[in-house]
């Protein structure tokens, strides 16, 4: 009986971990002046597909490789791919220049995910922080889909930076709460002005049924999940995206570790009951 | 002289037979790597032929120094590590991983396909037999050029009878004999005395049964006591001794203290330690492009994590200081390795204490951590246990 199924299943050699797969960009948004959105389709074999929360290496030709959190997870017809990219070194700056038709290399996906079916049913508040927004948009969609009920407070440090704010109008009117601040205004704005972390003690209604997911600056995340723990929500029930120099993406490099974690494979999102002490310590 | 197959029990091979096992592994596809002088030190390289082992050298070694020095004898193992380790071989130092070509609608991907080389490594130490064995749970990923290279090497190990003044395998229980479940293919044990110059072999897979059958052997009788009291007679010689009771939770719980001032006040933040260590295996990938900009590579090379730009962020690193680089080697090697891949990542060759260029000694190091410990919390009784 096996030999029949060892047959119909053609066993394909296994990829090696460090070479990509090409993939066009087939749409650029530009979300702020530094920030775009690529949506990406695939040439060769496409990767698995990524689980909310999960990152892949983004390579330019003859430029290098960077890790980006993936943005959206099939959200057009067919395997596409959308990865948000602030341009802050050679290589970003090289893929936000890319255009449609542009060639790109991507591995992945790797690490942890937001595990949201864990949180179904649960009150779900998402946090961001700049473009900490880009891994949580998928959180935030598959929570409307599933009709969940979202809180998202957005924090960046000027209106400019926002990111996704077409769609942050799209998001209310379908249900969710949606609250933004930035910490300097300028001419023309009549938001909130503030840290994101002023928000998070109005946005909970229910502590111990709420699961709350944050991305941003590491110091945003720290003091935004310690203000979330201050609120009554169980450490355990706070996920952060934690950011090191991931290279390999598989484990393999060293570069992205944090203590006992290899964030690339054990995160990068963790429980905060987990990071905590690891974020607690200078220079790790 | 008889050529058959070999059993369970220990051979014997002559110095002689030593040649034909080289000669066998030759005629058996391999590329022999193995301990050779050259530079005033022994190094690994691919070897020719048996003669080019380092019969009758040694070596001296202390807390940055490392010397030859010759033997009454002709042991051609008798030394201790040098300044290479297998991993030069099994997880080079500099790898091409793939090349992309420009074309009209972006770049192809080619990947490096050659066949991967068929080592035979004569003379692995069970220390750094451990150590490959640490690698393999790091690298021998599915795919991997390093899983291909493994799978194809062919190992003699070589159980220890000559410790180092740096050694300290009996704490990190590595050495210095090899054990039945080590991953050998053939293992020897080199006695030199009045009897003459011979080897008791020990056979650890099918593989290395066959190599075995084509060489002069015969039953090894009393020479297996020899070797075995020789093997346990190096365990009592170890120039070094770590204390690994407690030695994980010692490093989860030292992030603050003051012993990492003093160390950073000597380390150079070099990276020789990690260069020379047999299980060190952080790399980094570049980009290497031509000056027409139509051929790129991506190359992986070997890092460390003493360089300032290893933790790097958008921003800055985050490790800037020489503490926390030291600290990151030593907690992670010997504590949270554990947490990583399940089990410590060191094996106690002392290269690391050898070739730092201020003498830096792990074993020393970690003493002193462990002093500053008790100063703060008592001293524990009868042991360095940790009380939890």
């Amino acid at each position: 009986m096996t030999a029949v199924q060892e047959h119909t299943i053609t066993p394909t050699a296994p990829v090696p971990p460090m070479r990509p797969a090409r993939y066009l960009v087939a749409a650029r948004i530009q979300e702020t002046y530094d920030t775009v959105t690529l949506l990406l389709r695939p040439v060769d074999d496409p990767i698995q597909v990524p689980r909310p929360g999960q990152f892949t290496m983004l390579y330019a030709y003859g430029v290098g490789e960077v890790p980006v959190s993936v943005s959206g997870i099939g959200e057009a017809p067919g395997p596409v791919l959308v990865q948000t990219i602030r341009a802050v070194g050679a290589v970003t700056r090289a893929l936000c220049a890319a255009t449609p038709g542009d060639m790109i290399g991507v591995r992945g996906p790797f690490g942890t995910d937001w595990r949201v079916n864990d949180a179904g049913g649960r009150h779900m508040l998402v946090v961001a922080g700049g473009i900490g927004l880009a891994p949580l948009r998928p959180v935030v969609l598959a929570a409307l889909r599933a009709q969940d009920r979202v809180v998202l407070l957005v924090g960046a440090r000027s209106p400019g930076d926002l990111v996704f704010t077409r769609e942050l109008d799209v998001w209310r009117r379908r249900g969710a709460d949606v609250r933004v601040t930035v910490d300097h205004g300028e001419a023309g704005w009549d938001g909130r002005v503030g840290l994101v972390t002023g928000l998070i003690h109005d946005a909970i209604a229910d502590p111990a049924g709420t699961t709350a997911f944050v991305c941003g600056p590491e110091i945003m995340t720290r003091l935004s999940a310690q203000a979330l723990v201050d609120a009554g929500i169980p450490a355990r029930e706070i996920l952060v995206s934690l950011e090191r120099n991931m290279r390999c993406g598989v484990a393999l490099c060293g570069h992205c570790q944090l203590g006992p974690l290899l964030l690339c494979r054990d995160g990068p999102v963790v429980s905060y009951a987990e990071a905590a002490p690891l974020l607690a310590k200078r220079e790790l | 002289m008889t050529t058959e197959a070999a059993t369970e029990v220990p051979r014997l091979i002559s110095i002689d037979g030593l040649g034909d096992l080289f000669e066998a592994l030759v005629a058996g596809g391999y590329r022999v790597i193995g301990p050779a002088v050259q530079d005033g030190a022994i190094v690994l390289r691919e070897l020719s032929s048996a003669a080019e082992l380092p019969s009758g050298w040694g070596v001296r070694l202390e807390p940055g120094g490392y010397q030859l020095r010759r033997r009454d004898d002709t042991a051609a193992f008798g030394h201790a590590a040098g300044p290479q380790s297998w991993k030069r071989f099994l997880h080079p130092p500099r790898e091409r991983l793939w090349s992309a070509t420009r074309t009209a609608a972006g770049f192809e991907v080619s990947g490096d396909d050659d066949e991967p080389p068929r080592y035979a490594f004569l003379g692995v130490r069970p220390c750094d037999l451990r150590a490959i064995a640490i690698q393999d749970r790091v690298l021998a990923q599915p795919g991997s050029r390093y899983g291909q290279r493994r799978a194809r090497a062919f190992i003699v190990a070589v159980n220890c009878t000559e410790p180092g003044e740096t050694c300290f395998c009996t704490s990190m229980g590595t050495g210095p004999g090899v054990d039945g479940a080590a991953g050998y293919d053939l293992a020897l044990t080199e006695l030199v005395d009045e009897s003459g110059h011979r080897f008791v072999v020990d056979v650890g897979s099918p593989r290395g049964a066959d190599i075995l059958a084509q060489v002069r052997s015969e039953p090894a009788g009393d020479d297996v006591r020899r070797a075995r009291s020789a093997v346990e007679a190096a365990a009592d010689r170890m120039g070094r001794h770590l204390e690994t009771e407690g030695l994980r939770e010692l490093m989860a719980a030292s992030h603050r203290a003051a012993r990492w001032d003093d160390v950073a006040a000597r380390c150079l933040t070099c990276g020789n330690c990690t260069m020379a260590c047999p299980t060190c295996f952080c790399t980094s990938i570049e980009e290497v492009t031509d000056l027409t900009g139509e051929h790129a590579e991506r190359w992986e090379r070997w890092d460390s994590c003493f360089d300032v730009d290893f933790s790097y962020l958008h921003g800055g690193s985050v490790r800037p200081s020489a503490k926390s680089r030291y600290r990151q080697w030593l907690t992670h090697k010997l504590g949270t390795w554990h947490d990583q891949f399940g089990s410590s990542g060191c094996v106690g060759c002392g290269r690391c204490i050898v070739w730092c260029p201020v003498g830096i000694d792990l074993t020393e190091e970690c003493k002193a951590l462990q002093a500053e410990r008790d100063a703060v919390e008592g001293p524990v009784e009868g042991s360095a246990e940790e009380k939890s």
